[in-house]
């Protein structure tokens, strides 16, 4: 008697683990292009003024940064070198070996610094440079905190617009 | 004719298996070989006497602490490397000889974490900062570590070893033993010391 319910349930355990093994590779699927090749990201704060307002919701592609390809002017997520559990958007102002001036202190005065940004580094800066926790706290910053490339608004629909690599 | 039929499913179970594959070594865990002797005698122990070939170790890597970024004294890490933002002489011969590619991996030990102070001889008294981590090899004499390029980014790392796998006579945990070299001294501030 067990036998022949056991036999009974058979499809259904055989069907339920076929779904699960879809489910899955549905996830598998979703995270490769989601760490390979784009994702989706809300920006948060004040920092990209006025090219990213609060709350905007952008694409970001990954092949760039992976392949080592992120230049000046490009705007990119990059991981806080002060907390690791922190993305941050910013604009990518030098990358190794160039010469970078920035305001010490935009509020008060013009004066200005130079430095070079160091080998396997980038320099990073928010556009709103009243309002913004970057390199010129920080320092560069190694190029391999840099997690992926801003390159499309899509949210909200005013805003909806391809990011190249200048200043707007 | 089943051949284009055969070929199309065998294709997809590669492609399925790779995501899967991709997915787990991402997320959960994954192998890799441990270059240079930095971290012997943990790992590559290296041994002046024998003229026999040394194998590279293999580990496990565990990239789910990668979630929450939360590390302690004694792991032994993986991370990406960056090269030194103070450059002098000495460090830039060292850069030729270990090319500071971002791609390019290291492994060494966590010494300090972030609040901690270090106390160095050819240095004073440093604090590693907020976000960031003091590394050092196991095998002081040959290691380039945080001695010479200063605390990283703890967003740099990218997974703890926990085992070595490879050759079979080395299989066994990697302990997060505390063994500080002489001449780094940490003062374990309040906050991490419970």
């Amino acid at each position: 008697m067990g036998m022949n319910r056991l036999q009974e349930l058979a499809p259904f355990v055989k069907e339920a683990l076929q779904q699960t093994a879809q489910v899955a590779n549905l996830l598998c699927f979703l995270h490769v292009t989601n760490t390979y090749l784009c994702s989706i990201a809300k920006l948060v704060g004040p920092s990209m003024f006025p090219t990213f307002k609060d709350g905007n919701i952008v694409l970001t592609e990954r092949i760039s940064s992976r392949s080592g390809k992120v230049g000046s002017g490009d705007v990119v997520l990059i991981r806080s070198p002060d907390n690791p559990r922190k993305i941050v958007a910013k604009r990518v102002k030098g990358i190794e070996g160039d010469e970078v001036s920035y305001v010490l202190d935009p509020k008060n005065s013009d004066e200005q610094k130079t430095v070079i940004v160091p080998k396997g580094h980038v320099w990073i800066e928010g556009d709103n440079i009243q309002n913004s926790y970057d390199s010129r706290q920080l320092g560069p910053v190694p190029y391999a905190l840099v997690q992926s490339r801003i390159f499309f608004v899509v949210w909200p629909p005013k805003d909806f617009r391809l990011i190249g690599n200048e200043v707007s | 004719m089943a051949t284009p039929n055969f070929l199309w499913s065998l294709a997809k179970k590669y492609f399925t298996a790779g995501l899967i594959g991709l997915t787990i070594s991402d997320r959960y865990a994954s192998f890799m070989a441990v270059r240079g002797s930095s971290m012997s005698p943990t790992l590559n122990p290296y041994n002046e006497n024998s003229t026999a070939f040394v194998l590279d170790d293999y580990v496990l890597v565990e990239k789910l602490c990668l979630q929450r970024y939360k590390f302690s004294r004694g792991d032994v890490v993986v991370f990406r490397s960056s090269s030194p933002p103070g450059l002098d002489v000495a460090s830039l011969l060292k850069e030729l000889s270990s090319p500071s590619n971002y791609k390019e991996k290291n492994v060494k030990r966590i010494a300090a974490m972030p609040g901690d102070w270090i106390h160095l001889p050819s240095l004073d008294t440093v604090r590693v900062p907020e976000g960031h981590c003091w590394v050092v090899g196991d095998n002081a004499a040959c290691s380039m570590d945080s001695r010479s390029f200063g605390p990283i980014p703890l967003g740099l790392i990218c997974g703890r070893v926990t085992h070595v796998v490879w050759p079979p006579q080395r299989i066994g945990g990697v302990n997060s033993k505390i063994s500080m070299l002489p001449e780094v001294q940490v003062l374990v501030s309040e906050e991490h010391s419970h």
